[in-house]
């Protein structure tokens, strides 16, 4: 598409059974009850002069400029505020309308520079187009009085700046703060002619505030006074292309908006049915790794990994890497190779690469980042409610009455979502906390949660099964759901299950630390306080008991009987972009696409015809299953496609013995990571905007990712795995995406009716599409189970292995925050590290105290596994006894200290349980320094000089 | 004996403990269909060798039921 601006039609839609007709400008229109003339106008085609209206924010009638005449009613009302009535007649355009407006904007013009030329706006400015609007020739007042030009411009945040002196004070910015975002971080201070925006408190810049740089005020803004500082540098785009974030698992969709092949920003797309138009500083401004300095760009091999790269083609790199490939298979078998999917990569790409694994190594070693994080819910909601997915989509939230969060910060980890949840919270739901820490979301402005249960880590399922203790032995169960949905036999056993005295939040409060009357009034909250909607995060999955918690959760939802319609049910919010996709693609060990397990002999025959091959009927080796093969000399082969498990999987030590013990390590990615430290094979990857493919979000939505510009290494992603995949003797002949993901649906009951063309028509569809779910399923099991009936499972607390003691009392729990994504490979090759440029560790300050450690010190945190050091931060955001830390950074390896406990049922690593101590430190550890010192060993490229 | 043999009884071991409050039975046979359906078949082979005696009783017998389930399909 050109360049242009979404349509604005000037206050929110209203929704409403009653419709109202009216007359504007002559022309009859009907619109919902409840909607304003100003929006009215705008849907019939009509355009009302506004400057502190957006269809984004609640109207606020401040700027008088949209004045309009109604017959029959007293003086010029604004249009913003003024809602439709039956009968009304709207003139929008009168000589007395047209002479205020020109009054109006008269004046204020006559305090804004007059430098359209040189503005970084260049046009796109709504003063200039509404001034142009009321027909403003001159201004009568010049700039001898008092004005507010000259002002510093506020350049402290990284990504955008802040003139005064473009600002006319709309409020626009300040209330997508509070309205958009949910931070209220902006506010007018001063009155009168004294009124300006302002960023916190007194003394505070954009930076130094509560922002948390999301975009929503400079989207807002109707000048150039908030404006991103790529559009300053590089000018106005003159194209935009609509396609999906490659970041959280929200999925937000956005404009790329580009001059020729430069991005020049990225707006949230106001359609995108994620995100709504919002964004986060990630999606929004965190895409300067595209074009780093670090990104590789060229195949590169070498002999072993104490040499340096050596830059070849890619043909040679291609036919030294099938050669490799060969020569394995051949002397110890198919199942010595493997590879692991990327949840960073498209649908269509992570397809290929368990297709090429199956079909082309001859072996089920595939597994996908999904292993260390939401294998369990995949696992746990299948036996539940026979699906490996969420119920929702993220719309439900707003008709959710109760939200329960367990082990999820969604302010820091799904920022968009988080500020839907906080709209709602500002509209009165109610939410309950639980999680060992005290997250932004327990209190911040405007939120306050009803309760928050900070368990000990590591008794989820006891502080859950205590939850439905209080739910059934009070008679809260909703009996007649149970009895029409789930199996009722089933549904008695695990009732006496949970009765029985010993799951009383009385008896467990020993070992979860939860005050026993918190939990009956959560209980008791949830369960009566109309549509209760539960959402968590890995704080529930990685967890030796991942799957039972995941399955606690489900009970819960089916004993209230929240679960089927809007509002309601069990949300997981997934990590990473695509890491649903990647699920769904068929990317573990034991299943093909659609969840469909290996032993299903009539499916994997379908899968045999369509790709004429034959399969091996058993499941491979998941993640940490091949790196144990691997040091017991079994196991000798790996592709890896956008991974980094050396910093993220845990063990690190572990992890680096089973990669050192491989014969052949291929890493396909941007840039070389932590384990291109052991490859020998490095494959150059692609960025989300150079690439056509699909990602699936958390709530199960496919949207579109579209190529913006062309991929500096040569190729896509899917490009390049074609092109293994026929060197080692495939015969691929894909040309497009499309025709991958018409395979896909092809081959998997849950996508039948998924294809590009309807993708490119209806912007993004949510699975199961197919004949019984035509137009897709934005809520699932509204009229029955997809296994039938609902299984309640008895879900027994079995504690950790992983012991606190003498030697390691403290227990550390680690996770993300909101700058930083993942192992930060990509934010932390962007200006996103200005708030985040190391890992820390929080501690209770009697923690802190007890040894001798102050905010800042250098601390040595150790575990039975290995150790590390990085600075302390002393806050009584976590309990005493707890320590906290991010794995943003390989400089600090936060994953040497966690150990390979992991989930029962599906080896999702126990990240949120670690026992360690906390000493103090001079600095960085003896191994640290040896590490950075082997991976800059690692990663030098020998440039040959080229031949003459 | 390797670190990994010492996982596998305790990835056994750990199926059968989160199994168990389903009763004896049921879970011995809960256990032996998780083994089945999401080990490779060399953590099968390792745990089919291995001393089953240091096992807890419900995963010892979920592997003894393995165990002879394959070498019934393999006769």
């Amino acid at each position: 598409m050109g360049y242009e601006r979404q349509a604005d039609f000037g206050t929110p839609e209203v929704k409403s059974d009653q419709q109202v007709t009216l007359t504007i400008d002559g022309r009859e229109v009907t619109v919902p009850a409840g909607t304003t003339v100003m929006r009215a106008a705008a849907e019939c085609g009509g355009s009302i002069p506004k400057l502190c209206a957006t269809d984004s924010l609640n109207q606020f009638g401040s700027c008088r400029l949209c004045l309009v005449e109604i017959e029959g009613a007293r003086g010029t009302p604004a249009s913003c505020t003024t809602p439709v009535g039956p009968g009304m007649v709207v003139h929008t355009q009168t000589p007395r309308l047209e002479k205020l407006r020109k009054g109006v904007m008269e004046l204020y013009i006559s305090d804004h520079p007059l430098d359209c030329l040189t503005c970084s706006a260049n046009n796109d400015c709504e003063l200039q187009d509404q001034a142009a609007n009321v027909g403003l020739r001159d201004v009568r007042y010049g700039y001898q009085g008092e004005n507010h030009m000259g002002q510093d411009v506020d350049t402290s945040n990284p990504y955008f700046d802040f003139s005064p002196d473009k600002c006319i004070v709309c409020s626009r910015c300040v209330r997508a703060c509070g309205e958009t975002q949910g931070t209220f971080a902006l506010t007018v201070d001063g009155r009168g002619f004294a009124s300006k925006i302002s960023a916190g408190q007194s003394g505070d810049d954009f930076l130094s505030s509560e922002c948390v740089s999301c975009g929503a005020c400079v989207q807002a803004c109707p000048t150039s006074a908030l404006m991103e500082k790529s559009v300053v540098e590089h000018g106005k785009p003159e194209r935009a292309v609509v396609t999906t974030c490659a970041y959280c698992g929200v999925g937000c969709t956005f404009r790329a908006e580009m001059k020729g092949e430069q991005l020049v920003r990225m707006v949230p797309w106001k359609d995108g049915k994620a995100n709504r138009g919002h964004s986060c500083v990630k999606g929004r401004f965190a895409w300067g790794y595209a074009n780093h300095q670090d990104r590789i760009l060229k195949p590169m091999i070498r002999d072993s990994i104490d040499q340096p790269w050596q830059e070849v083609s890619w043909e040679e790199a291609l036919s030294y890497t099938a050669a490799k490939i060969k020569s394995i298979k051949e002397t110890y078998g198919a199942r010595a190779l493997g590879g692991i999917t990327s949840s960073r990569c498209t649908n269509e790409e992570t397809f290929l690469v368990q297709k090429l694994i199956r079909g082309g190594f001859g072996s089920n070693n595939v597994d996908t980042c999904a292993r260390v994080c939401h294998s369990p819910t995949g696992f746990g909601l299948s036996q539940a409610f026979g699906t490996s997915a969420g119920t929702q989509d993220f719309d439900s939230v707003m008709d959710a009455d109760v939200i329960l969060l367990i082990g999820a910060n969604p302010t820091d980890g799904h920022p968009v979502f988080a500020s839907r949840m906080k709209r709602r919270l500002r509209q009165g739901a109610k939410l309950i906390v639980i999680d060992p820490r005290r997250i932004d979301l327990v209190r911040s402005p405007h939120i306050n949660a009803e309760h928050h249960l900070p368990l000990q880590p590591g008794t989820n399922v006891a502080v859950l099964t205590s939850i439905a203790h209080v739910i059934v032995t009070e008679g809260l169960a909703d009996e007649a759901f149970i009895r029409e949905r789930c199996d009722w036999d089933e549904y008695q056993d695990w009732a006496r299950f949970v009765s029985d005295e010993k799951h009383s939040p009385e008896y467990l409060e020993a070992v979860t630390k939860v005050p026993a009357e918190t939990v009956r009034q959560a209980a008791r909250l949830y369960a009566t306080g109309g549509n209760g909607a539960i959402y968590y995060g890995l704080g529930v999955t990685e967890h030796s008991q991942g799957s039972s918690t995941v399955m606690a959760i489900a009970n819960l939802a089916m004993v209230t009987g929240n679960i089927g319609r809007r509002g309601v049910g069990v949300n997981p919010l997934r990590g990473q972009n695509n890491v649903q996709g990647s699920c769904d693609m068929g990317s573990f060990p034991h299943e093909l696409s659609g969840y469909r397990h290996l032993s299903d002999s009539a499916t994997r025959q379908m899968f045999e015809k369509d790709w004429g091959v034959s399969l091996d009927p058993e499941p491979g080796l998941r993640i940490p299953n091949m790196l144990d093969a691997a040091v017991d000399g079994t196991f000798r082969a790996i592709y890896i496609q956008g991974e980094d498990i050396l910093q993220s999987d845990p063990d690190t030590h572990h992890v680096a013995a089973g990669l050192a013990a491989m014969d052949l390590v291929i890493v396909h990615d941007l840039f070389l990571n932590e384990t291109a430290n052991y490859a020998t094979v490095f494959l150059p990857g692609s960025t989300f905007l150079e690439k056509d493919g699909t990602f699936t979000n958390a709530e199960r939505r496919i949207q579109p990712v579209r190529k913006v510009m062309e991929p500096a290494n040569g190729y896509a992603d899917w490009e390049i795995t074609q092109m293994l995949a026929n060197a080692i003797g495939c015969d691929w002949n894909y040309t497009h995406p499309s025709e991958i993901l018409d395979e896909i649906a092809r081959l998997t009951p849950t996508f039948t009716g998924v294809s590009w063309e309807r993708l490119e028509r209806e912007g993004s569809l949510q699975w199961p599409v197919n004949e019984k779910f035509p137009d897709g399923s934005p809520i699932m099991h509204v009229d029955g189970f997809v296994r039938g009936k609902g299984k309640f499972v008895v879900t027994e607390y079995v504690p950790t292995d992983e012991r606190t003691g003498p030697r390691f009392p403290l227990l550390l729990t680690t996770g993300r925050i909101l700058s930083q994504y993942n192992v930060g490979a990509q934010t932390r090759r962007t200006a996103n590290v200005v708030w985040h440029h190391e890992d820390v560790l929080e501690m209770h300050p009697t923690d802190a105290e007890n040894r001798g450690l102050a905010d800042g010190s250098w601390a040595r945190l150790a575990s039975r596994t290995g150790e590390t050091t990085l600075r302390v931060v002393v806050t009584d955001r976590v309990a005493p006894g707890v320590v906290y830390t991010t794995f943003h950074h390989p400089a600090t390896q936060a994953n040497v200290v966690t150990t390979d406990y992991s989930d029962w049922a599906t080896n999702c690593p126990e990240y949120k349980v670690t026992a360690v101590q906390v000493t103090p430190s001079n600095g960085p550890s003896e191994w640290q320094e040896e590490y950075n010192a082997q991976a800059e060993r690692s990663r030098r490229i020998a440039h040959v000089e080229p031949a003459e | 004996m390797s670190s990994t043999q010492e996982k596998l009884r305790r990835m056994a071991d750990q199926i059968a403990t989160n199994l168990q409050a389903r009763g004896h039975e049921e879970a011995v046979a809960a256990t032996a269909e998780h083994i089945w359906k999401f080990w490779d078949p060399r953590m099968k082979a390792g745990i089919f060798a291995d001393d089953l005696s240091v096992l807890t009783p419900i995963a010892r017998e979920a592997i003894e039921k393995l165990k002879a389930d394959a070498q019934q399909s393999a006769a």
